[in-house]
Formats: structure tokens, C-alpha cells, sequence
């Protein structure tokens, strides 16, 4: 094994699918550099995954996204060869599936991969443990083995007690949590999830990815997941690959995609997003003018003078926020003789960066000073000023910090309250 | 016309194969012949042995645990009724007839219905052997039949097998394909072997289907005992043949219910064994 492959689970070499007759003229075409339209109309084939090339690390949520036809659910079937690629690469722990034969694939897809389904495809004349045990069962492990795994396996994904039902009496989001344990019970490495969660309504949706969300932090399993929704991929993906016609047009983290879009079709993918979903305080906040306790009221009130505002916060040596002074109370400070601790206000509206804009509403709405944005260390961060907050809201990229954090150059802008 | 396109002998060469299977392989079926023939009766005679209403007790008893106690009350009384109006061994010989006929349409049946479902070439070539089967006057398969295995209960046996197997070929292949693809893809992306997938999904999901189709064979099979009486099968039917062409509409009537009667407790039983696991919310598609 090459040091190229270390910490990376899967990578894929230009993996091609094309279906129907005539593909060795398909093939020839494609590297000519034809579209799929073109491909199709002159030999009826269609181009499934067109040169796809990407690699998963161990232990991360690879989404890939796309529209229903844009090929994601053919390359996600490519990756454990229920699809067989026309060509390409695909190294499973540097091992190319594609070279294998029937009996090494096998042994690939009963340990190494686990697959959920859209539709659940739940063993209907089975009951809840059989089909928990199904990926156990044809690799022949003893009943008793294979039962007690099958029981660990529900309980993980919060299903004890059902065990000796049959599917057609749960709801679709408990069929969904077997058709998880179905996979997790071979403890496998990878998990591919077709559009695991699409056909469930939109709350038990939500209880479904952050339980993914929490099982992934336990597990630390390779997930490779599918789906067309937004939303979902920004969610739950540490790394979103956005497919379109075959390819893939944009690999990145959440933040990059929403961005720092590569073309126009992902920018109009990603213009309906619900930013204020998306976007944290870390987003929109803005450098703070502070100043430190023992400078003394004089300064305060100069400082406050010269950017024309009418207060600062008050920080400690070490940057931990203190609370803040008004101008007001900095005059009365001066003439009775008082040092700024005396007229601190420590009763500030506080958030943390990792706050979304959703919940950052209703803080911002009713604070009369801007909202201070501190870590977990009480430092500093920045504060949020009700126009970045609506100006981000708008998608005025001006408005939004494009990694999370605060860019050091920017120019404070601050408020006037 | 004449002139132009001889007529091709179709039917002597039809006639000179069939002679020449009968030379060929004749001392083979007449062994063939010979044991079915005594399975077959030595079965009747067995049945025989037991009081009538004792083997009625028995029958309903069967039917009771394989279906409901109302289809095995009606089985009994049906039974009865049959005892009563003096049909008993003519109706054990249909019925060992007919349960031979269709446990041998079963054994070729179900796995030709397996193969043609896994395998598009098979299914080409079954397809239009199963069409001629099932169109083909049932009378036609009478008559090689008496030329391999003579007259009696043999070419009967025969000519049931052949009348009844299509049914449970086409619906076994049918409840096979009609397992849902995404079942079939969870199969494979576990990593199931041929076989596991055969015969931990897809036949246990048909099982409903498949059963349809033995009900139908059931049928079919029953329907071939009057026919089958032409060339000297016994049983009811061979009654009821009487009856016709002595003109004796009483007894006509009497055997044809009693044929009925069998006819009505073989469908129900068979009907609720394909659906009884529907009702565990368990065996559907």
C-alpha cells in the first residue's frame, strides 16, 4: 500500500457507467469530450457517471448530492459493484473492487460495506431480529451469535423491544432504524445510505440525522451518503460532493458549496437554502471594539468618542469579556472618581459563535446593545449588529465571514446605538 | 395449390416418431408404467383398509390443521355425503389419481417455474411449450399416452401431469419475479449467494403466488379425471364416462357432485395454505 492511500477509505478513478448497447462507441465519445445529450442521441446509450474521481477519508459523512437523474444513486450502487462500472477505479482500502472476482466481492460486500435503502426493503416474511440478522445469517454465523449482535444492533438504533415484529407494523421511520441496524450488525466499515431518509416526513427526518449525526460520533464508520436534499447534505455532510448529469460539479465542505459556489448551477442550487439555518454567529460577527478594565473611564469614553458610538465593551487581559460600559455611565464614572468595574453592565446578551441565525433572532431583536459573540473560554469573539444579521439574511456575501471566523484585516464596523 | 406445395406428411412422421420411441425406449416406460401403476393402486388399496369413516374423520382432521375447523366440518360432511351415496372407492381412486398426478406436476413444475425465472433463455423456451400445452385439446395427449403405458390409470396420470403442470410453472416463475427489485439489491449488497437469495427471499416472498399455482394444477387435474376415464383410468370420473353414454342422468348428477365435493375441499384447503401467512401481516408483497 502506497502512502497515498493512508486515511483515505475509498478513492475512485475516473469511474464511468454507461448503459444500454453500443458503449465501446459511448466510451470513445466520452473522451472525445461529448456530452451526455450527444453520447445518447448518436448511440442511444446513456451515460450514468461520467469520469467521476473523488476520495473519501476514513471516518467522515460523504455526501453526494444531486436531482433525481443526476446519476448519484448509479455511483453510489458503483462503489459496491451492484452496478458494474464500463470503467474506471474504485480502491476500497486501496484494494480496486472492480478487479475482483464474484467470491472476493462477496466477501467485500458481507464485511466490509453496508448498505440502507430508500424504500427501507425490509424482508417482509421476516420479523424485526431476522432481518437485523439477515447480513449474519448468510455468512452462516450461529443463530445464537448472530441473535445477540442482531439485539445489540436494534438497541443502538433505540429499537429493543420490537424484535418479534414484522415490518409492515412499524412506522416508516422505525422500518428505517432496522434497515440501519440490518447494515450496522455486520459492523461493517462503510456505510453507503441511498436517500435513507427521504421517504420519511420531515420531523422523524430530523430525529433521523441527528441520531446518524450521533451514532457516526460513536461509530467513527466511513458513511457515504445520498440525497437530493439540500438541507440534509448541509446537515449531516462533513464533505458534499453536488452531481449534475453524471458528474460532479462541486466537491467542498458545506461552507465552501453555500460560498463559494464553483459554477452557476450549484450557485442556483444553493440560492433557496434557508440561510438562516445554515449561516452562525461566527457568519456575521464582527470585530468588537473593546477596551481593557485598567485603561479607566477617560479612555473608555475618548475611544468611544473618536468611532462615535455610545458604548464598548470591557474586556480582561487575557481578552475574557467583562461586560460593557455606556458612554453615560463613563461620564458619571469620571466625576465621582469611580473606576470602570464600578459601572460595568455584566448583564449582556451573549452567544456562542456556533449559535444559527434562527436562534440568534430573538437575542438580537430585544438587546439594546449589539450581541457579543464569546468561546467557551469567555474571550471575545465579536459582536452581531442587527444590519449584518439582516444583510446576511439577504445573501449579501459582503455580510458573511467565509470560513466561520472572523477575517483579522477586516475594517470594525460598529454601531451606533 | 397442390401442384405447387406437396403436402408434407406432418402426421405420419408424427406416427413413425412416436413408433419409434415406443421401440426404443418401450421396455423402459412399460417399467415406468409398472411401477407408478402400483404406487397408484397399492395406494387406493392402502386408503381401503381404513373404515371410510374413520379416513373421513382423518381427512377433516388433516384439513382442520392445515386450514379452519368450518373447512374441516364441511370436508367431513362432504366425505360423508360421498360414503353414503356409495361413491367411497371410486372417489379414493380419483383422489390417489389426482395427488399423484399433482405431486408429479409439483416436482417437474416448481423447479422448470425456478430455472425459467432466473434465466431469460429458459424462459424463452418455456414459454411457447407452456402455450402448447395448455392449448392443446386434452384429448390429444390421450393417445401417445395408451401407446406408452397401454390403457389404465398410467396414460391417465400422464395426461393429468402434462394438462395440469402449466399453471404452477407460470405462477411459480411469476411470484419469483415479482419479489420487489429493491429486496433483490439488499440481497446482493449483503453479499447473498445465488442460492440465498433463491431460498431465503425469493421463494419464501412467491409462496403465496406459488401456491396459486398448485391450486390451479389441483383443478386442472380434477378436471382431466373425466377425460382420463376415456382410456381406462378408474375413479369417479370413469363413473360419470358410464353414466354419459348410458344416458343415466341420476347417476351423472350424483358422481359429478361428489366430484364437486372433492373438487370444492382440495381448493379451500389449498387456498388457505398460500394465504395463511397474510393474515400475521407477514407474507405480502
Amino acid at each position: 500500500m502506497s502512502e497515498e492511500y493512508i486515511n483515505k477509505k475509498i478513492i475512485v478513478k475516473g469511474a464511468t457507467k454507461i448503459f444500454g448497447k453500443s458503449s465501446g462507441r459511448a466510451i470513445q465519445m466520452l473522451n472525445e469530450g461529448k456530452t451526455k445529450g450527444e453520447i445518447l442521441k448518436a448511440t442511444g446509450a446513456t451515460v450514468g457517471v461520467k469520469q467521476v474521481s473523488f476520495d473519501v477519508n476514513e471516518g467522515e459523512i460523504f455526501v453526494i448530492m444531486g436531482l433525481s437523474g443526476s446519476g448519484k444513486s448509479t455511483l453510489v450502487r458503483l462503489l459496491n459493484r451492484l452496478i458494474d462500472p464500463t470503467m474506471g477505479q474504485i480502491l476500497l482500502d486501496g484494494k480496486d473492487i472492480v478487479q475482483m472476482n464474484k467470491e472476493q466481492l462477496r466477501d467485500v460486500r458481507r464485511k466490509k460495506i453496508g448498505m440502507v435503502f430508500q424504500n427501507f426493503a425490509l424482508f417482509p416474511h421476516k420479523t424485526i431480529v431476522e432481518n437485523t440478522e439477515y447480513g449474519l445469517e448468510i455468512q452462516g454465523v450461529s443463530k445464537k451469535e448472530r441473535n445477540e449482535k442482531a439485539i445489540e444492533s436494534l438497541r443502538l438504533v433505540g429499537l429493543a423491544g420490537y424484535e418479534d415484529q414484522y415490518p409492515k407494523q412499524l412506522s416508516g421511520g422505525m422500518q428505517q432504524r432496522v434497515g440501519l441496524a440490518r447494515a450496522l450488525a455486520n459492523n461493517p466499515d462503510i456505510l453507503l445510505m441511498d436517500e435513507a431518509f427521504s421517504a420519511l416526513d420531515p420531523l422523524i427526518r430530523k430525529d433521523m440525522q441527528n441520531e446518524l449525526l450521533q451514532l457516526h460520533h460513536d461509530m467513527k464508520k466511513t458513511i457515504i451518503f445520498i440525497t437530493h436534499d439540500l438541507d440534509e447534505a448541509l446537515r449531516i455532510g462533513d464533505r458534499i460532493a453536488l452531481m449534475k448529469d453524471g458528474e460532479i460539479v462541486q466537491i467542498g465542505s458545506p461552507e465552501e458549496i453555500l460560498m463559494s459556489p464553483s459554477n452557476e448551477y450549484v450557485e442556483r442550487f444553493v440560492e433557496d437554502v434557508d440561510l438562516s439555518k445554515v449561516l452562525t454567529a461566527g457568519h456575521i460577527m464582527k470585530k468588537a471594539d473593546t477596551v481593557k478594565v485598567d485603561r479607566g473611564p477617560r479612555v473608555a469614553l475618548r475611544l468611544m468618542q473618536q468611532l462615535g458610538i455610545s458604548s464598548i465593551y470591557v474586556v480582561d487581559n487575557a481578552n475574557r469579556l467583562l461586560g460593557a460600559v455606556t458612554a453615560q455611565d463613563t461620564v458619571e464614572a469620571i466625576e465621582s472618581e469611580k473606576s470602570l468595574s464600578d459601572v460595568i453592565i455584566s448583564d449582556l446578551p451573549m452567544v456562542s459563535p456556533d449559535t444559527v441565525l434562527t436562534e440568534l433572532f430573538d437575542v438580537v431583536s430585544t438587546a439594546s446593545i449589539p450581541v457579543a459573540v464569546i468561546n467557551e473560554e469567555q474571550k471575545l469573539q465579536g459582536i452581531i449588529i442587527r444590519g449584518a444579521l439582516i444583510g446576511a439574511l439577504s445573501g449579501d456575501n459582503k455580510f458573511i465571514n467565509t470560513d466561520g471566523t472572523m477575517d483579522s484585516t477586516e475594517q470594525p464596523i460598529t454601531e451606533v446605538v | 395449390m397442390d401442384e405447387l406445395l406437396p403436402r408434407l406428411p406432418f402426421a405420419d412422421w408424427i406416427d413413425t416418431g412416436v413408433d419409434w420411441l415406443v421401440d426404443t425406449f418401450g421396455t423402459v416406460l412399460d417399467g415406468f408404467a409398472e411401477v407408478l401403476e402400483g404406487i397408484v393402486e397399492g395406494s387406493v388399496d392402502l386408503l381401503n383398509l381404513v373404515p371410510s369413516i374413520l379416513l373421513a374423520f382423518i381427512f377433516a382432521l388433516i384439513a382442520g390443521v392445515i386450514s379452519t375447523r368450518k373447512i374441516a366440518f364441511f370436508s367431513l360432511i362432504g366425505l360423508l355425503f360421498i360414503d353414503y351415496l356409495g361413491y367411497w372407492y371410486p372417489m379414493l381412486q380419483m383422489l390417489t389419481l389426482v395427488l399423484t398426478s399433482v405431486i408429479f406436476a409439483l416436482v417437474i413444475g416448481i423447479p422448470i417455474g425456478i430455472l425459467s425465472s432466473q434465466k431469460a433463455g429458459v424462459r424463452k423456451v418455456v414459454n411457447p411449450i407452456l402455450d402448447l400445452m395448455q392449448t392443446m385439446p386434452a384429448f390429444v395427449y390421450l393417445i401417445p399416452a395408451i401407446f406408452f403405458f397401454n390403457i389404465g390409470v398410467v396414460p391417465g396420470v400422464v395426461a393429468s401431469v402434462i394438462f395440469a403442470m402449466p399453471p404452477t410453472i407460470r405462477l411459480t416463475m411469476l411470484g419469483i419475479q415479482q419479489v420487489p427489485k429493491d429486496l433483490i439489491e439488499a440481497t446482493e449488497a449483503f453479499g447473498a449467494t445465488t442460492w440465498q437469495r433463491l431460498f431465503k427471499t425469493q421463494i419464501p416472498l412467491a409462496k403465496p403466488t406459488i401456491m396459486a399455482g398448485v391450486n390451479q394444477s389441483i383443478m386442472l387435474s380434477l378436471s382431466m379425471v373425466v377425460i382420463a376415464s376415456m382410456v381406462g383410468a378408474p375413479g369417479l370420473g370413469e363413473e360419470v364416462y358410464r353414466s354419459v353414454t348410458q344416458l343415466k342422468t341420476g347417476v351423472g348428477v350424483e358422481t359429478g357432485l361428489s366430484i364437486v365435493i372433492v373438487a370444492i375441499i382440495l381448493d379451500r384447503i389449498t387456498q388457505y395454505a398460500g394465504n395463511r401467512k397474510k393474515k400475521l401481516g407477514g407474507n405480502t408483497l
